[in-house]
């Protein structure tokens, strides 16, 4: 398989005051193309600044990252705005819904900047919604929905520019365990059905083994890399006890 | 680019109307700006009017000469104390001074005019028909007298409006016969009402009579000269050579009244336009005052503005965030902020434009003040509440789309 993301001697330094901080040390690795990787590591290790890399949100000090074959260590900032648009979705731990706002427009908000015209827009948002089991609920706002549905039209949101990759931050961060695991069933299926790359960060090991591939950060170095059988959510899901307020 | 506009219009109108009563207080400022701009400089630009009108109807290039004071024994006299000016003094100043258009005699008098069971108390000025020339008279019915009529001393009368309104209440005066002081006129015309003079008199209160007849048959002649005036109207050729005439008519008098360098002057001279255009610069320097005021006000509803969108721009960081993580430009942040801002300001210029127009026109109704409001004024002050949402929306629309997407999106 392709590498859809390549990783080589990856540096970020941040300038505390005087004293420059080594966040990321040298690191070097390649995701493949269908692959769905979590990202592990104790808070300091330097996961969020390598997740706002991957994202395009910010740059390295030195080291070459290329994404789908795109070098993007030297793009302006509007030129990473662009590769946001186009091969990247993200999904966090707060959501970050717009509120007060429908389903399908939150959903539509990357194709607005990517001046798709507006019916196509709309199409699209109710496809990827329907792709998360939200048919029937397009017009509801954030406030009418459950944290578990709110997390699903974030993944909606990140789905409707049919991005390279998915970069989840905690997904399940904010969401109770089985809700967690109705979330890893929909990121699992993406993954099968679509063959979308999903690099997930989380601290929750027992999250962490629905993916293929664990990357366990310490100290800005990459210091384990392993892959796994991962556990099928959808069967986990089935031999839960019903709950009574399912998402 | 022109969709993305649209889109940024319904971001923006969205997030006013998110915050219904935010956006409605902010929008009063630029109301009340816009609207005091418009109301005041209407205000100011009545006044400017009518007293253009008022300096129009007294004609151009206006200069009076009136009979100096005179002091004896240490006695001043006032103005006009001694009949030093004649009607040969007018004839030398229109013949000899190069400067001088036309020059009037008058003399001027109160009498009681009779027609039928009518009478009413007026004002005689007893003139020459430069006169009409000099004051731009028309004739509203019948003719000016004419030369012929004042050197044969006629008794023909010209009425002011005011005078036909009350001897004639509406019939036309034109070949009927009027008696002042026993003297039958006919009546030869009525003259075009000229309504108040810049000082408030009605200028159409006054019988016109040829001077000779005014001064032979009505007035009478003044004892120590029959030839005396009360003033002289003199036209000069041209608003630029108004201060020429003034300074040729002053030798002229000084020389043909004898008086020695070093002595007062027994007339005086007064520009009249200027006098009156003094009136006019003060009345156009409140309308800029009253403008300019205003405009305070504007620029304080703009603050307003710049302060709401800070907030907003603030309050909206994790928004920020989440828009350019999915792939917004830096322009695209700038352009939904600025519109917003924009939008408020028109939208507070057109309400503040409708409150202004209605604001002038309770002013004129109930302060019996005349407002002008011109386009112009209600176009510049559109434009500038859209100046306004640009300038004052710029910086905190600059603020948020420079904000860093990861801070922006862990912003609590």
């Amino acid at each position: 398989m392709a590498a859809i993301i390549e990783i080589k001697d990856l540096v970020k330094d941040f300038q505390l005051g005087e004293v420059p901080v080594h966040v990321l040390k040298g690191i070097s690795f390649e995701i493949d193309h269908g692959d769905f990787v979590s990202i592990m590591g104790p808070s300091g290790s330097g996961k969020s600044t390598l997740m706002n890399i991957l994202g395009c949100l910010d740059t390295p000090t030195s080291g070459s990252y290329k994404l789908d074959g795109i070098s993007v260590g030297e793009l302006s900032s509007d030129e990473l705005a662009k590769i946001r648009n186009r091969k990247i979705g993200f999904v966090f731990q707060q959501f970050n819904l717009l509120a007060r706002t429908s389903a399908t427009e939150n959903v539509e908000l990357p194709l607005l900047y990517s001046r798709t015209p507006a019916a196509e827009r709309r199409e699209r948002a109710l496809k990827a919604l329907a792709a998360v089991g939200l048919a029937g609920r397009e017009e509801y706002q954030p406030s009418q929905l459950s944290g578990g549905q709110q997390q699903r039209v974030a993944i909606a949101r990140s789905l409707v520019n049919d991005p390279a990759i998915i970069l989840a931050d905690e997904p399940t961060g904010a969401l109770d365990s089985r809700i967690g695991i109705e979330i890893m069933a929909i990121f699992q299926r993406l993954n099968r059905d679509k063959g979308i790359t999903l690099i997930m960060v989380t601290h929750d090991s027992d999250i962490a083994k629905y993916s293929n591939r664990n990357l366990l950060f310490k100290d800005g170095r990459l210091q384990g890399d392993e892959r796994q059988q991962p556990r099928d959510a959808h069967k986990d899901l089935e031999e839960l006890p019903p709950e009574v307020a399912a998402a | 680019m022109s969709p993305m506009i649209f889109i940024s219009m319904r971001i923006a109108l969205r997030a006013l109307k998110v915050n219904r009563m935010r956006s409605a207080l902010t929008m009063l400022g630029i109301i009340i700006g816009v609207g005091a701009v418009i109301a005041m400089v209407g205000v100011g630009a009545g006044a400017t009017a009518r007293i253009q009108q008022q300096i129009q109807s007294i004609g151009s290039n206006l200069i009076i000469v009136l009979p100096g004071s005179i002091s004896s024994n240490g006695v001043r006299l006032g103005s006009g104390a001694v009949a030093s000016l004649t009607q040969d003094d007018a004839k030398a100043i229109a013949t000899e001074c190069p400067s001088v258009a036309l020059a009037a005699p008058t003399v001027r008098g109160g009498v009681q005019v009779v027609y039928g069971n009518n009478n009413w108390a007026t004002t005689v000025q007893g003139v020459t028909p430069d006169y009409m020339t000099i004051r731009d008279y028309t004739m509203l019915s019948g003719q000016f007298f004419t030369t012929q009529d004042v050197d044969a001393a006629a008794k023909v009368a010209v009425l002011g409006e005011t005078v036909a309104m009350n001897l004639f209440a509406g019939s036309d005066p034109t070949n009927q016969v009027v008696i002042i002081k026993n003297v039958p006129f006919t009546v030869a015309g009525v003259l075009t009402p000229k309504g108040q003079s810049p000082t408030g008199q009605d200028q159409d209160d006054v019988i016109l009579l040829p001077i000779s007849t005014a001064t032979q048959k009505v007035l009478g002649a003044n004892k120590a000269n029959a030839k005396a005036v009360g003033s002289l109207m003199v036209q000069a050729m041209s608003p630029q050579a108004m201060d020429q005439a003034i300074q040729e008519m002053e030798a002229l008098l000084r020389e043909r009244h004898r008086i020695l360098p070093g002595l007062e002057d027994d007339f005086t001279i007064r520009n009249l336009t200027e006098v009156f255009a003094a009136q006019e610069s003060s009345a156009q320097v409140m309308s800029i005052l009253l403008g300019a005021i205003a405009s305070v006000s504007l620029i304080v509803g703009g603050i307003g503005i710049m302060n709401i969108m800070l907030v907003s721009v603030t309050e909206r960081t994790r928004e920020i965030g989440l828009r350019l993580s999915v792939g917004a430009m830096r322009q695209d942040i700038l352009s939904q902020f600025l519109v917003e801002a924009v939008t408020l300001s028109l939208l507070g210029g057109i309400i503040g434009i409708v409150v202004g127009l209605t604001a002038s026109l309770l002013i004129s109704h109930f302060a019996q003040w005349s407002t002008v409001v011109s386009p112009l004024s209600v176009l510049m002050s559109f434009l500038f509440s859209a100046l306004v949402g640009v300038f004052f929306g710029y910086y905190p629309a600059r603020k948020a789309a420079f904000l860093n997407p990861i801070e922006a999106l862990r912003y609590e």
